[in-house]
């Protein structure tokens, strides 16, 4: 089954060419048989996903199917999904099954998509190549020595691999886009608030915004689709009707304002992936569209003012991770200090036990003010950015992140380096705004993406675009076996 | 030297909102260990906190009626701390902007004269579980459900100067908090109480003395006592050439001292920041109006009226304002009897003697305010005696009966046929004639004494069933007569 669209499955199961069974097996299967080399699943459902799968067969016998009815997916495994094992992939819930699914879980299980697993990550979501995993480093199915990027690793080299046609991710400060990109895959972070927060696992909540991985931008819509919307439970989702994510995707590009920022385009930028970025800008151009040249004078405070924010909230959202209700215990505490600082020394992971203390000095008496409230300025400064830029353009492009996948191990001495990473992606969490990835060529092999930025709640418009860019380009068909096409 | 005592109070009161302040859970006291909890309770991974708009309301109308500065964008804190019965490793609560801002309350002190007492802020945070030591073979068990419990807590200026200006302030909150009906005021389940903020400095000196913070004070008998004794031990710690650590003290009850609390149990660096998962609180001046205007009469308005419409002693009107529930009793007695002092004097009288002896709260109590009222209709219409009021009372409280019924089972009823009483007076002075003649011989002025011998005596032979008033009379009378 390998490489098919979601939306091909889709029509497959409608047509009767198989039972959501028969494809579920398969995909466990395929995924037992080739994921040693990738590593992208922790977990592995396949009672539970047959359970799921014969329930959508049967709703599909009733003629009650949806379109993802029967459809399998992958869960980052972040969230929360009621009796199947949610790690985090760290030692600290390596064992945790919670009592509960989370709210985007519950939606896409009642459009009947049936959940085959949940992928590896970095640890609790901290990094930006999934090298950062209790379970082991993932491998970038376009190369096995590259980093599928992070912190959604699992879910993008899944997509990827064809071991699944889509998979849920987290988006904090890059963490679809960026693993998107480095597997040539189609990824939004939507609008913070667009898609309910519960019962995924908390890093930086005033960040985190779940989003669909997917080979197409239609795919994506119809992902979208499913998951968002209001939820009373989260106190961040906003009011908003469901939207179709689906309406627009067919509307012709002429007209279309487009905004390139000088900043997106200076001295950190591999000049290879300059040059594929800025032949896609030019294909969307020949659709029709607008090129102007515009500034986001602060983007590049946005490195150090997530760096402060995002670990403050992690500092205080991974307090409750203290063995004392769930997840790991060290052995024979000898009193309670004792029980607290061993537990979290041994259940945690180094990148996590750095943001945490960087966020608790950030956070202390005497620091407060300089830092976080500081860093909350800055936000203030790079929201104000794009309201300006906005104003002017209907979308912002420009690159995922300043070069294709790196390899295995080269930016693991160095956090400030992997930081750096992140500085395309930063500012759209910052101002809540959503972004996206979209194929755009490859640089020696390595796939590089396309980052589309727009207004709150322009999720329409940004998979619009992307998918007219999909019709005249294939960069999103290619598959790692496929792949011919070396260079833009 | 003399000493000055300086003292603030933060007092914590439990909301009496139906569901918690963050989830959905039923907030409920004495239920089995974590039955009341939702996942939020539970603090479990991606879990999130939803406001209670009920303790919204609440908060603002605690807020009017103190007339304070409403805060009409309020903001959730987080406070970060490890402990185990907090399950999130944070308290959500309010740090710069909280729901209530500065008002004040005026207190009665025992001159009869008013102290206005300043309350500098009051916030909402969630309440913690509870460790529980027993039962657990040297480990500790958690009882999350009073996890996120809404708790409003009231920061008082320090503005008292004595212990019993504490106890009047607390008492007063007390009164307010229970009138406008934000808690159900329960000390004994914790439904209120208070840290004390205390320091002493000689008279006449502007600058305050380092303090220590007595925490956790339950009831208003330990807030007076863990004060007094606070107090006594820094003026004997200055007085010897010490110095006063500041530091959080912990009040014995049984020893009748304050220890410090270990260092662990003091977290030092809370790490405020605001909440993330929840929204700022913004009102506009409409839902502040709407709740001032919907506020019930408050515990001064009613003792003011005590004493004008029913002309109770300032002191009683006090004392029967003093809770929502006593003062509604109050009234439906006196709708009942339509006798201010006598129903003021039974309640404070007898009502709380019996209340107090069972360490009851009033809406406990036994007898029902019309009960009360009819036996009062009963003194006042000469059926019965005030002693026999006492029988009568008792064996309500022992729900034994009705007022009638019971003044008719125990032959209560008061005797007031003079013929009965005159022939039961003539037995007595016929069958004591040593008594009657020790009355003839004693001087005039010292028989009125002896005559109670006489009384008793005419009280026992009627079952203290005749009327008081004749039976003196009569004796008088006929033993005046035999001079």
């Amino acid at each position: 089954m390998t490489n098919k669209t979601l939306i091909q499955i889709s029509d497959e199961l409608s047509a009767g060419q198989y039972s959501s069974r028969e494809i579920t097996q398969d995909i466990i299967a395929d995924i037992r048989a080739r994921d040693a080399q990738f590593n992208s699943f922790i977990t592995v459902s396949e009672e539970l996903a047959l359970e799921q799968a014969d329930a959508a067969d049967a709703r599909r016998a009733a003629g009650h199917a949806e379109l993802l009815t029967g459809v399998p997916f992958a869960h980052k495994d972040l969230f929360c999904t009621q009796g199947l094992r949610t790690t985090c992939a760290s030692k600290m819930l390596e064992d945790f099954i919670p009592p509960y699914e989370s709210t985007v879980g519950q939606r896409l299980l009642a459009t009947g998509a049936v959940c085959v697993g949940k992928t590896n990550m970095d640890e609790f979501a901290m990094g930006s190549s999934n090298e950062n995993s209790y379970f082991g480093a993932v491998k970038n199915p376009w190369d096995l020595n590259a980093v599928p990027g992070g912190s959604s690793g699992g879910s993008a080299a899944a997509v990827a691999a064809g071991l699944v046609p889509a998979a849920t991710g987290t988006d904090t400060g890059g963490s679809i886009r960026q693993p998107a990109s480095f597997c040539n895959l189609t990824g939004i972070k939507p609008t913070y608030g667009r898609v309910s927060r519960f019962g995924i696992v908390a890093y930086a909540s005033s960040l985190d915004q779940a989003g669909p991985m997917c080979t197409t931008a239609a795919d994506a819509a119809v992902m979208l689709n499913a998951m968002a919307g209001f939820d009373a439970q989260d106190s961040t989702s906003v009011q908003q009707d469901a939207a179709d994510f689906t309406a627009e995707l067919n509307q012709p590009l002429a007209g279309l304002k487009v905004g390139l920022p000088k900043e997106f385009f200076g001295s950190g930028l591999d000049p290879q992936v300059a040059d594929c970025i800025m032949a896609a800008v030019k294909q969307i151009e020949a659709l029709g569209a607008q090129i102007v040249d515009i500034s986001l004078p602060n983007l590049e405070l946005s490195i150090p003012a997530y760096y402060v924010i995002a670990p403050s909230e992690a500092s205080s959202n991974l307090s409750r991770f203290d063995g004392v209700r769930y997840g790991y215990r060290c052995d024979q505490p000898e009193d309670l200090m004792d029980l607290y600082c061993r537990t979290r020394a041994e259940g945690f992971g180094k990148e996590v036990k750095r943001r945490i203390m960087v966020g608790t000095y950030a956070l202390s008496e005497g620091y407060y003010d300089a830092y976080y409230v500081k860093a909350q300025r800055v936000r203030r400064l790079i929201k104000d950015d794009f309201a300006r830029a906005l104003a002017q353009v209907d979308v912002i492009m420009g690159p995922v992140a300043p070069t294709p996948a790196f390899d295995l191990g080269s930016n693991t001495k160095d956090p400030v380096a992997m930081y750096l990473e992140d500085i395309y992606t930063l500012s759209a969490n910052m101002a809540g705004i959503p972004a996206m990835s979209t194929p755009a060529g490859f640089v020696n092999g390595r796939p590089v993406g396309l980052h589309i930025m727009g207004n709150y709640f322009a999720e329409a418009k940004l998979l619009n675009i992307a998918h007219q860019y999909q019709q005249v380009t294939d960069w999103h068909l290619q598959t790692p076996t496929s792949n011919t096409a070396k260079g833009a | 030297m003399a000493w000055e005592i300086v003292i603030g109070l933060e007092i914590h009161v439990q909301l009496a909102t139906k569901s918690k302040l963050f989830s959905g859970a039923k907030v409920a006291f004495g239920a089995e260990p974590n039955t009341q909890t939702t996942l939020v309770d539970l603090g479990m991974p991606g879990a999130l906190p939803v406001f209670n708009e009920q303790a919204l309301r609440m908060a603002v109308t605690f807020g009017t009626a103190i007339d304070a500065d409403i805060g009409k964008h309020s903001v959730f804190a987080r406070k970060n701390y490890f402990y185990p019965d907090s399950p999130k490793g944070y308290q959500t609560s309010q740090m710069d902007h909280p729901i209530v801002g500065i008002g004040h309350l005026d207190i009665q002190l025992e001159d009869g004269s008013t102290k206005r007492i300043g309350v500098t802020r009051a916030h909402l945070e969630e309440d913690a579980g509870k460790s529980l030591h027993d039962d657990f073979d040297g480990m500790t068990g958690i009882d999350l459900n009073r996890s996120s419990t809404p708790l409003l807590e009231i920061v008082s200026e320090p503005d008292m100067r004595s212990a019993k200006e504490a106890v009047a302030y607390m008492r007063k909150m007390h009164a307010i908090v229970t009138t406008i009906g934000i808690s159900d005021g329960n000390m004994a389940e914790g439904s209120m109480r208070c840290d004390a903020n205390v320091s002493v400095r000689p008279k006449g000196q502007e600058k305050l003395g380092t303090r220590a913070e007595l925490k956790n004070i339950n009831s208003f008998r330990f807030i007076e006592r863990a004060i007094n004794v606070e107090v006594e031990r820094q003026i004997d710690i200055l007085e010897d050439g010490g110095t006063i650590a500041q530091e959080t003290r912990l009040y014995d009850a049984d020893k009748n001292e304050t220890r410090p609390m270990r260092s662990k149990e003091e977290a030092n660096d809370y790490r405020y920041f605001p909440c993330p998962d929840l929204l700022p609180i913004n009102i506009d001046e409409a839902y502040i109006d709407a709740i001032r205007n919907a506020l019930p009469e408050l515990p001064d308005q009613r003792s003011a009226r005590f004493v004008s419409q029913l002309s109770l002693s300032e002191y009683d009107a006090g004392v029967l304002s003093a809770s929502r529930a006593l003062a509604d009793y109050f009234e439906a007695v006196v709708a009942v009897c339509n006798d201010a002092k006598l129903g003021a004097n039974w309640v404070t009288g007898e009502l709380a003697k019996f209340l107090n002896q069972n360490n009851m709260e009033i809406n406990a109590a036994p007898v029902s305010a019309e009960q009360l009222g009819q036996l009062i209709s009963r003194i006042k219409d000469d059926t019965i005696n005030t002693k026999g009021a006492k029988t009568v009372f008792e064996a309500l409280w022992d729900q034994t009966g009705t007022v009638d019924g019971i003044i008719a089972d125990k032959g209560l009823k008061q005797v007031s046929d003079m013929g009965a009483i005159e022939a039961m007076v003539d037995d007595v002075i016929a069958a004591s004639p040593k008594q009657v003649q020790q009355y003839l011989d004693a001087e005039v002025e010292k028989r009125g004494k002896m005559l109670g011998f006489f009384m008793g005596q005419v009280m026992k032979a009627s079952k203290g069933a005749a009327n008081p008033g004749q039976v003196n009379g009569l004796l008088k009378n006929k033993l005046d007569a035999l001079c």
